[in-house]
C-alpha cells in the first residue's frame, strides 16, 4: 500500500513538473506576476513529492519488502543495515530517484533563496528546471520505475553487490549526485538568461554561487570515488581513466570552466558567451555521463544494468536538452554584446587561458572516451583507449593551466603587469626551480614528468602564501598589523587562496605517489616475510570466519619497521555466497605521508596465499588536496555578497537588452 | 558568418549523438574473430581419453561441427557443461572438444564430474591450438561448417539463450546453404 502511495507521489510529481515547466514561462513572456509566482510554489510542490516517494522507497529497503522487485533484486533479510539505507541508491532505479531528488532539491532551494532574484528570471529558470525534472520523471516512470513490483513474493533477496557494500558506498554517490545534477540548475539559469536576452553582473552574481555549490559537491563526490576505488579494488591505484570516472571528471572540468567564467561576468561584465555555453555544456556532460553508465555504449568495471531502451531514451533527452540549448545559444548570442574588453595579459586573460585549457583538457578526455565507439560505428575496428593516452594527452594540457592558475589572482583586472606578478610571486619561482634540483641531485633516475610535477606543486602552494604575505602587506608592514590584515582579508580571497593550495598539495601527491611508489607482489606462506620500502612484512597466516552475509578469510601480518614498534595488519579476502563474488579488504596503514597498502589475494590451497604490498607516499594528499580545493570553495560561499538581493538603484547597468523587461 | 560560428557547437552535437545512437546497437563487449569465413586453422592433438582417438583439421570437416575450448579450472565451463550436454544430444550437432592449458587428468575428472558431450577430444596442453584459434580465454566455442572454415565464434559460457538464438539458426542456415550447393551441383 505504502509503495502505491509513492509510485503515486511520483506521478504526481510528473504532473506538477509539467505545471511548473509551462505556466511560468508563459507568465514570463505575458508579464503575469501571477503566473510567474507558480513556479515557486511548483518547485517547492515537486521537492516535497519526489522527497516522499524517495523515503518511501527508503522505507521498503529497511524493511526488507521483497514485493519490490528492486528490493528483491539488490538487498537480502542478512545484509547490514546501513547498507539496506544506502544501497537503496545502488541500483539504476535507486539511483535515478537519487538523480531526479537533486533535481528537485536545487529547484526547491532556488525556490526558497530566491526571493532576491528578479521575478521573470527565477520563474524561466525555475520552469526550465521543471522541464528537466518532467523529462527525467518521464523516463524513470517509463522504463525505471523503482516501485515495480514481485509477485509471488520471495523469502529472500539477490543481495547487494558486494564491491558496493562498503562505508564508500554511503558518501560517494549523494556527493557526486549534488555537484553532478546540481549543475542543471547553471543550465537553467543559462537558458532563461538567453531567453531573456540579458547577461550581467546579477545574472553572473546568481550563477557562480549555484555553480560553486554544485561544483564542491562534484569534487567531494569524484575524490571519495577515487579514494573508495583505491582502498576496495585491492590493486594499489586511484584512477585508471576508466569511462565512468571520465563521465564524472569532464562535468567536473566544466565546472570548475564555469564557475571561474562566472567569476569574470560578475567582476567585469565580460565573457558571457563563454560562461553561457559553459553553462550549457557542463550540464550537457552530466548527461551524457549519465547516459555513458546506463545504456552498455561502452564497457566498464562500474556499469549498471545494460537496457538500450534506457539508452534511446536518455539520448532523446540529451538531444532535446542540450541541442536545444544550443540551437537558443547560436541564436541569441550573436545579438548580446561582447562586454568589456581587456588586454590579453591580465585577470581576465589568465582566466580566458584556464578556460581554453579546461575545455580542451575535456575534449581530449571526451575523445579518448568515446574513441573505441567511434571508431566501431565508422569502420567496425575494436579497440581500446588506455590510461597512456590520457596521461599523454591530459597531463601537458594541464600544466600551463596549473602556472596560470598562480599567476591570475595575482594579475590587475583589464591590463596586467606581468613583470610586477612575477615580482610578487618571486619566492614561488625560486622554490619551484629549486625544488625539482634538489630533487635530482638526491635522485638521479627520476624522471622529468616527476620533475616537472614537484616544481610545479611547490609553485601553486608558495604561489598562494606569496601573494597572500604580499596582500596582508608582509614585507612593508610590522607582524602585528601583517596578522591583523590576514584575518580581515575578503572571504573571496581566502576561498580561492585555500582552493588553489589544495590544487597545489594535489599535484603534490599525484606527483609522489606515482613516481616514488614502490610495489611487491608475491605468494607467501605462513612464517615468510616479505620487504618494502624500508618494512619487513611477517606473514603469520590466514584464518577463517564467517561473518552476517559473507565468509572471511582474514590475514594476519606484522610489520616491522627499524626505528618503529612493530604493529600488526589485517587484509582480508571475503566471499559472498549470496551474489557468489570476492571482495578483497585491503590494510592501509597511513601517517598523512604515504600509504602502506595491503592486499591478500587467492590462494594456491597449498598454503601459499598471494599477497600485494605497495608503498604510495604522500598519496593521502591527493584527497587531503581535493578536499582542500572543495573547502575553499565553501569558504568562498559563505562570503555575505553571495547572499545576493534585488538589484539597487546604482547597480551596473544591464548590458543590450533584446526587448524591453520590467523583470 | 560570424552567426555560422556560433552553430558549429550544435553541429558537432548532432554528430555525437548520431555515433551514440549508432553505438546503442552494438555490443561492445562482442569480440569479433579474425578468422571468420577463413580456413580452420591446422591442429593435431593427442586424445583425451583414448589417445589415438584425438582431434585434428581433418577430423572438423564434413560437416557442422561445433569445437568447444574448455578447461577443469574454468568456472564457467562448469556452468556450460549440462547445455553442452543437452546440445550435443540434438539431431545434427557434432561436438568436440579441445582441453586448453589443463593436465589430462584433471581434464578427465572434470569431464567424469560435469558429463562428456564430446564426440573426439584432444589435449591442447601449451595452448597452440587455442593460439592458432585465437583463443583468449575459455570457453570459448567456435562453429565450423562443412568446407572446414570458421563461421562463428562464441566467447564465454553458451547459455540457453545463445544456443536458441545464434548457434541453432546459423547450423540451420550452414546446413541449408550446404544442401542448396549440393542441389546446384
Amino acid at each position: 500500500m505504502l509503495v502505491e502511495i509513492g509510485h503515486f507521489a511520483l506521478v504526481l510529481a510528473l504532473l506538477v513538473a509539467a505545471v511548473q515547466g509551462t505556466v511560468p514561462l508563459i507568465g514570463a513572456a505575458a508579464s503575469n506576476r501571477a503566473l510567474m509566482d507558480v513556479a515557486r510554489s511548483a518547485a517547492r510542490l515537486q521537492l516535497s513529492l519526489v522527497a516522499f516517494a524517495y523515503a518511501i522507497f527508503v522505507h521498503a529497503h529497511i524493511v526488507s519488502d521483497f514485493s519490490l522487485l528492486n528490493v528483491f533484486e539488490n538487498s537480502s533479510l542478512s545484509k547490514p543495515m546501513l547498507y539496506k539505507v544506502t544501497g537503496a541508491w545502488g541500483s539504476h532505479e535507486g539511483s535515478m530517484l537519487l538523480w531526479v531528488f537533486m533535481l528537485a532539491l536545487f529547484g526547491g532551494l532556488v525556490a526558497f533563496f530566491g526571493r532576491g532574484l528578479p521575478a521573470s528570471l527565477r520563474a524561466r529558470t525555475l520552469a526550465i528546471q521543471g522541464l528537466l525534472g518532467f523529462g527525467t520523471l518521464l523516463f524513470i516512470i517509463v522504463t525505471s520505475n523503482p516501485f515495480a513490483r514481485l509477485s509471488p513474493v520471495p523469502a529472500d533477496g539477490r543481495d547487494l553487490n558486494p564491491l558496493l557494500q562498503d562505508p564508500g558506498l554511503a558518501f560517494h554517490p549523494p556527493f557526486l549526485y549534488f555537484g553532478y545534477v546540481g549543475f542543471s540548475i547553471t543550465y537553467s539559469f543559462a537558458i532563461a538568461a538567453l531567453i531573456e536576452g540579458r547577461v550581467d553582473a546579477f545574472w553572473a552574481r546568481w550563477v557562480r554561487p549555484w555553480a560553486l555549490t554544485a561544483g564542491c559537491g562534484l569534487t567531494i563526490g569524484v575524490a571519495m570515488g577515487s579514494w573508495w576505488a583505491y582502498y576496495v579494488l585491492g590493486w594499489g591505484g586511484w584512477w585508471a581513466w576508466d569511462p565512468v570516472e571520465n563521465a564524472s571528471f569532464m562535468p567536473w572540468l566544466l565546472g570548475t570552466a564555469l564557475l571561474h567564467s562566472a567569476a569574470v561576468v560578475e567582476k567585469r561584465e565580460t565573457m558571457q558567451r563563454w560562461t553561457l555555453l559553459l553553462a550549457i555544456m557542463t550540464f550537457g556532460m552530466s548527461l551524457i555521463g549519465t547516459f555513458l553508465v546506463r545504456s552498455g555504449v561502452l564497457t566498464s568495471v562500474h556499469s549498471f544494468a545494460v537496457d538500450p531502451t534506457r539508452g534511446v531514451f536518455i539520448l532523446l533527452l540529451i538531444g532535446i536538452v542540450i541541442g536545444g540549448g544550443l540551437i537558443l545559444y547560436a541564436r541569441r548570442i550573436p545579438d548580446l554584446s561582447s562586454g568589456n574588453p581587456f588586454a590579453p595579459v591580465s585577470r581576465e586573460g589568465a582566466l580566458v587561458i584556464n578556460n581554453l585549457l579546461l575545455a580542451v583538457g575535456m575534449a581530449t578526455v571526451f575523445l579518448g572516451t568515446f574513441y573505441p565507439l567511434f571508431a566501431e560505428v565508422w569502420s567496425g575496428v575494436k579497440l581500446s583507449v588506455g590510461p597512456q593516452y590520457f596521461d599523454a594527452t591530459f597531463v601537458p594540457i594541464v600544466v600551463p593551466g596549473l602556472i596560470a592558475m598562480t599567476i591570475g589572482p595575482v594579475l590587475a583586472w583589464r591590463r596586467g603587469n606581468i613583470r610586477a606578478a612575477l615580482l610578487r610571486l618571486m619566492p614561488a619561482l625560486i622554490g619551484a626551480i629549486l625544488a625539482p634540483l634538489i630533487v635530482s641531485y638526491f635522485n638521479r633516475r627520476v624522471s622529468l614528468a616527476a620533475l616537472c610535477g614537484v616544481g610545479l606543486a611547490v609553485w601553486a602552494t608558495l604561489g598562494v602564501l606569496a601573494d597572500l604575505a604580499d596582500r596582508a602587506g608582509a614585507a612593508k608592514l610590522p607582524p602585528a598589523t601583517v596578522l591583523r590584515r590576514l584575518r580581515h582579508l575578503p572571504r573571496g580571497t581566502c576561498g580561492h587562496a585555500i582552493a588553489h593550495f589544495g590544487v597545489g598539495v594535489l599535484i603534490a601527491g599525484i606527483t609522489v605517489s606515482t613516481a616514488w611508489r614502490s610495489e611487491r607482489i608475491e605468494t607467501v606462506h605462513a612464517g615468510e616475510s616479505l620487504q618494502i620500502a624500508g618494512r619487513i612484512l611477517h606473514f603469520v597466516g590466514v584464518t577463517e570466519r564467517v561473518v552476517e552475509n559473507y565468509q572471511v578469510r582474514r590475514a594476519e601480518i606484522t610489520v616491522d619497521r627499524p626505528g618503529n614498534a612493530p604493529f600488526t595488519v589485517y587484509p582480508e579476502r571475503r566471499w559472498y555466497p549470496i551474489a557468489g563474488s570476492w571482495t578483497s579488504n585491503t590494510s592501509i596503514t597511513t601517517n598523512g605521508f604515504g600509504d602502506l597498502y595491503l592486499a591478500l589475494g587467492e590462494g594456491d590451497g597449498k598454503g601459499g596465499w598471494v599477497l600485494r604490498a605497495y608503498y604510495n607516499p604522500l598519496v593521502p594528499w591527493v584527497w587531503f588536496g581535493a578536499v582542500l580545493a572543495a573547502l575553499g570553495g565553501m569558504v568562498s560561499l559563505s562570503n555575505r555578497r553571495s547572499r545576493v538581493r534585488a538589484p539597487t538603484a546604482n547597480a551596473m547597468p544591464g548590458i543590450v537588452r533584446r526587448r524591453a523587461d520590467p523583470g | 558568418m560570424r552567426r555560422f560560428i556560433f552553430l558549429l557547437p550544435v553541429a558537432l552535437f548532432a554528430a555525437l549523438l548520431v555515433a551514440l545512437a549508432m553505438g546503442l546497437n552494438h555490443d561492445p563487449s562482442l569480440l569479433p574473430s579474425a578468422l571468420i569465413d577463413r580456413p580452420a586453422p591446422d591442429f593435431n592433438l593427442a586424445g583425451l581419453i583414448d589417445p589415438a582417438r584425438g582431434l585434428a583439421r581433418k577430423d572438423v570437416g564434413g560437416g557442422v561441427t561445433l569445437v568447444n575450448f574448455f578447461a577443469s579450472w574454468c568456472a564457467p565451463c562448469r556452468e556450460e557443461q549440462p547445455g553442452l550436454m543437452v546440445l550435443a544430444r540434438q539431431p545434427g550437432i557434432t561436438l568436440d572438444g579441445i582441453a586448453y592449458k589443463d593436465k589430462p587428468a584433471d581434464s578427465r575428472h572434470f569431464l567424469d564430474n560435469f558429463g562428456n558431450p564430446y564426440r573426439r577430444i584432444g589435449i591442447d596442453q601449451l595452448g597452440t591450438a587455442a593460439i592458432d584459434f585465437g583463443v583468449y580465454g575459455v570457453p570459448e566455442t567456435y562453429i565450423v561448417d562443412g568446407s572446414g572454415h570458421i563461421r562463428y565464434r562464441h566467447v564465454g559460457p553458451l547459455g540457453e539463450r545463445d544456443v536458441n538464438r545464434k548457434i541453432l539458426p546459423l547450423i540451420a542456415k550452414i546446413a541449408d546453404a550446404g544442401k542448396q550447393r549440393g542441389a546446384d551441383e
